[in-house]
């Protein structure tokens, strides 16, 4: 009877899939069909904690991006405009940061945001230690009841980025429990695992929300979301990949963004090959970003050649994209350079997390480009704990495929891990020159020689073939047609407040 | 041995009607296999860049997958890897299985209790579930699978193995060649081992069958054969996103598997049936 079990056992998927396409199929109409001032809208995976503070996770910070404001916070455009504070002026030297506080902003609780409130939330952030840039933070004074003052150790016309960070009263005892900020939405409930719903604050100093009730509802299991979008069970869903887009009626709209990374076959620099610059040369020639787009992306994305991607449009440098166009015999005299040919082949492994299979599909496409010249690299994939510890902490790997996105909105977030003695420089990148002109940069007080010296930056890498770059993956948004508005940001946000009913 | 199991086949394949179609069913799996090992039409990790996911056409006899891979290469050499990955579990399960399992029938005593109490610790736990610890210790790929699924398998190989060797060390060949002085280890692989024939035919087949699942279960979670290689598990797993689209690039694999799996059960089923 064992035998007739498992025959069972392999035909049911068969029968499972068929019976699942039948109830796609019979799905139509969703069941908040009707009442558009609320809007439940998938994640996929819990909030890490509530508190804004120790919050890591950027699935949780997308999210809470609604519910908490710091005294200026990033806008669609990529600029940091006041939010908290109305006003902001920063000192010739760029050491003292001045804030006005808004007239008459409250929080969700009611009552009324002062300055003690704002010393308190800078304090207990920087003590938190997520965001190690705080640190260069001397002092935080108020010195009347309208303006605090942030002085710095250092001179950093770039801090205000860091300064996003929430303002909390400093009467809420437990910010882990009880969120209460100053955003455009106020937090109503929690299931763990389940969802977590928001409502408009109708206090809200700026342009109000239009929706009135946000859910946001946990979908762990990547593969219903389709079914789960066309149930109306959820109206939105921020990264669908485009095999699901592809599975979307029209009651769908999607929007095409990018997801704000950058995609690369970072190359571990004590690997043996890897220190020669002609080996890395002849890989970058190997590489036909185009043709990886085709293939993994259905030729969207954007491509790019250095650790910047173009929604830094103040950063980004189109041009390096030209820099090593494919080319096989010049990678195979490169290649022959470092002592390489058909009889002693360039070989190594990539290793690329196993969730991400936009990583691992760009994993094999560059391993049949990289054969043109006869070069052997093996995949390896590996679960994604093993990929954090192995590859990114204990930095023991040959070259991975993975997504490198910033935390802040500056090129530093971007450009800081290729310093020599970056804590987290996982390449394990050294070169004298870029360890300079980054420091340029950060020490730069005028805005245009700092951007200047970040665009260096941005040139040593490419020119310097580090790693392998290849595109800015695109992301795609699903939003049901009875909603509108949807925009992207150049960080890694859900901007709810701006979503619409469709008329 | 070797003979005694070719007789053993062909006396099966005379007798019962389930065995025959399980046996020509495999057949025909094994003769695809073996053309795959010497053509394909196409190297299996060559991607088209003109053809993502195209259908049956004369470029492409069954179409190609989302990285313009050519499907009946893939297949083709897919096949072929799940099925050596299955003869190899098979292989290291029943040598070491049935050698554990024979010790323990034959000696009995505290070695056989010790040792079963093991088997039955290690039979606790789903195979999948250990070869999914191996291979998380000591790395993927398709040699390690198949030593995690063999080590996986050894158990049952074990049970089966031991349960025959008791019903048969009490005969009486088994006495008389014991009064004439042979050594213990040529009664046991000699004189008892042929005879459990049947038993071992069955639990080599139903072995396959758990050893084929196992690997495209494994491949299907990523930590089987490593892309760019093809294996039905893998094949089975790269399709799933484009189910919708492209529903070929995941029929074609699954019917294989069920073709693999039918034919190795039927040939079980046919085995018991007549006993």
């Amino acid at each position: 009877m064992r035998g007739r079990d498992r025959f069972v056992r392999a035909i049911l998927p068969v029968i499972a899939m068929s019976v699942l396409a039948a109830a796609l199929g019979g799905c139509a109409g969703g069941k908040t069909a009707d009442d558009s001032s609320r809007i439940t809208i998938g994640i996929p995976q819990d909030l890490d904690s509530l508190d804004p503070h120790y919050m890591t996770a950027a699935g949780t910070k997308e999210v809470l991006f609604n519910v908490f404001e710091g005294l200026v916070k990033p806008d669609q455009a990529g600029d940091l405009v006041p939010a908290v504070a109305s006003d902001y002026a920063i000192s010739e030297d760029a050491s003292r940061y001045t804030f006005t506080l808004r007239d008459g902003i409250r929080f969700h609780d009611g009552s009324e945001v002062t300055t003690e409130d704002v010393v308190y939330s800078l304090e207990r952030c920087k003590s938190a230690g997520v965001n190690p840039a705080l640190d260069e933070i001397a002092s935080i004074s108020a010195p009347d009841d309208k303006t605090v003052e942030v002085a710095l150790n250092t001179h950093d016309a770039d801090f205000l980025c860091n300064l996003t960070c929430a303002i909390i009263p400093k009467s809420d005892a437990d910010p882990g429990t009880n969120p209460i900020g100053t955003g455009p939405y106020r937090y109503v409930s929690r299931s763990p695992q389940e969802n977590f719903v928001v409502t408009r604050f109708d206090d809200y100093w700026g342009t109000p929300a239009y929706i009135r009730d946000v859910t946001f509802k946990i979908e762990a299991n990547a593969d219903s979301i389709v079914m789960d979008l066309e149930g109306g069970s959820i109206d939105m869903y921020a990264r669908v990949t485009s095999a699901q887009k592809d599975q979307l009626s029209d009651r769908f709209t999607v929007y095409t963004g990018a997801m704000n990374l950058v995609q690369a076959l970072y190359l571990n620099h004590d690997f043996g090959p890897f220190a020669d610059e002609n080996v890395r040369k002849a890989l970058c020639c190997l590489l036909d970003r185009q043709g990886v787009l085709d293939f993994v992306s259905d030729g969207e994305g954007s491509p790019i050649a250095s650790s910047m991607y173009p929604a830094f449009s103040k950063y980004f440098l189109p041009e390096l994209n030209d820099l090593y166009p494919t080319d096989v015999e010049k990678a195979k005299e490169l290649l022959k350079a470092a002592g390489y040919d058909e009889s002693h082949p360039l070989e190594f492994t990539i290793t690329v997390a196993s969730n991400y299979q936009q990583h691992v599909d760009t994993a094999q496409v560059l391993s049949e480009q990289f054969a043109k010249a006869g070069v052997r690299a093996t995949i390896q994939t590996v679960e994604w704990n093993t990929w954090l510890s192995e590859v990114y902490t204990n930095r023991n790997y040959e070259s991975t495929v993975v997504g490198v996105d910033a935390s802040t909105l500056s090129a530093s977030a971007l450009l800081s891990r290729f310093r020599s003695d970056a804590g987290n420089n996982f390449t394990n990148y050294r070169n004298a020159d870029y360890d300079a002109a980054y420091d340029r940069a950060a020490a730069a007080t005028d805005d245009n020689d700092k951007t200047a010296a970040y665009k260096d930056c941005e040139r040593i890498l490419a020119e310097d073939a580090a790693n392998v770059y290849i595109q800015d993956l695109p992301c795609f948004v699903a939003l049901n047609k009875k909603f509108e508005g949807y925009v992207f940001y150049p960080l890694y946000v859900q901007d709810v407040a701006l979503l619409k009913p469709a008329n | 041995m070797i003979g005694r199991f070719m007789q053993r086949i062909l006396k099966n394949l005379e007798k019962s009607g389930m065995f025959r179609a399980g046996f020509f069913i495999t057949l025909f799996v094994f003769l695809f296999v073996l053309a795959g090992a010497m053509y394909t039409p196409w190297s299996p990790t060559t991607m088209d860049e003109g053809a993502r996911l195209a259908g049956f056409s004369a470029r492409h006899l069954l179409g190609t997958d989302h990285l313009g891979r050519d499907i009946l290469s893939r297949l083709l050499t897919g096949a072929g890897t799940t099925l050596f990955i299955a003869t190899g579990t098979v292989l290291i399960g029943a040598l070491c299985g049935s050698t554990i399992g024979a010790a323990c029938g034959y000696f009995g005593g505290v070695l056989d209790e010790i040792v079963m109490r093991i088997i039955d610790a290690l039979f606790a736990f789903p195979s999948i579930l250990l070869a999914l610890v191996f291979v998380s210790l000591f790395g993927s790929g398709r040699y390690h699978v198949i030593a995690a699924l063999g080590i996986a398998f050894v158990p049952s190989f074990a049970r089966t193995v031991r349960g025959e060797f008791l019903t048969e060390k009490n005969r009486d060949y088994v006495t008389k060649a014991r009064l004439q002085g042979i050594s213990d280890l040529r009664i046991m692989f000699l004189h008892i081992l042929p005879n459990t024939g049947d038993v071992m035919l069955s639990s080599v087949l139903i072995g396959f069958n758990n050893a084929v699942l196992a690997e495209a279960g494994l491949s299907f979670l990523g930590i089987g054969v490593q892309p760019p290689d093809a294996s039905l598990g893998r094949m089975l797993s790269e399709s799933q996103q484009y189910l919708f689209r492209a529903p070929m690039t995941a029929l074609l694999p699954g019917i294989l598997l069920v073709l693999m799996i039918l034919g190795f059960s039927l040939m079980g089923e046919g085995v018991r049936s007549h006993e």
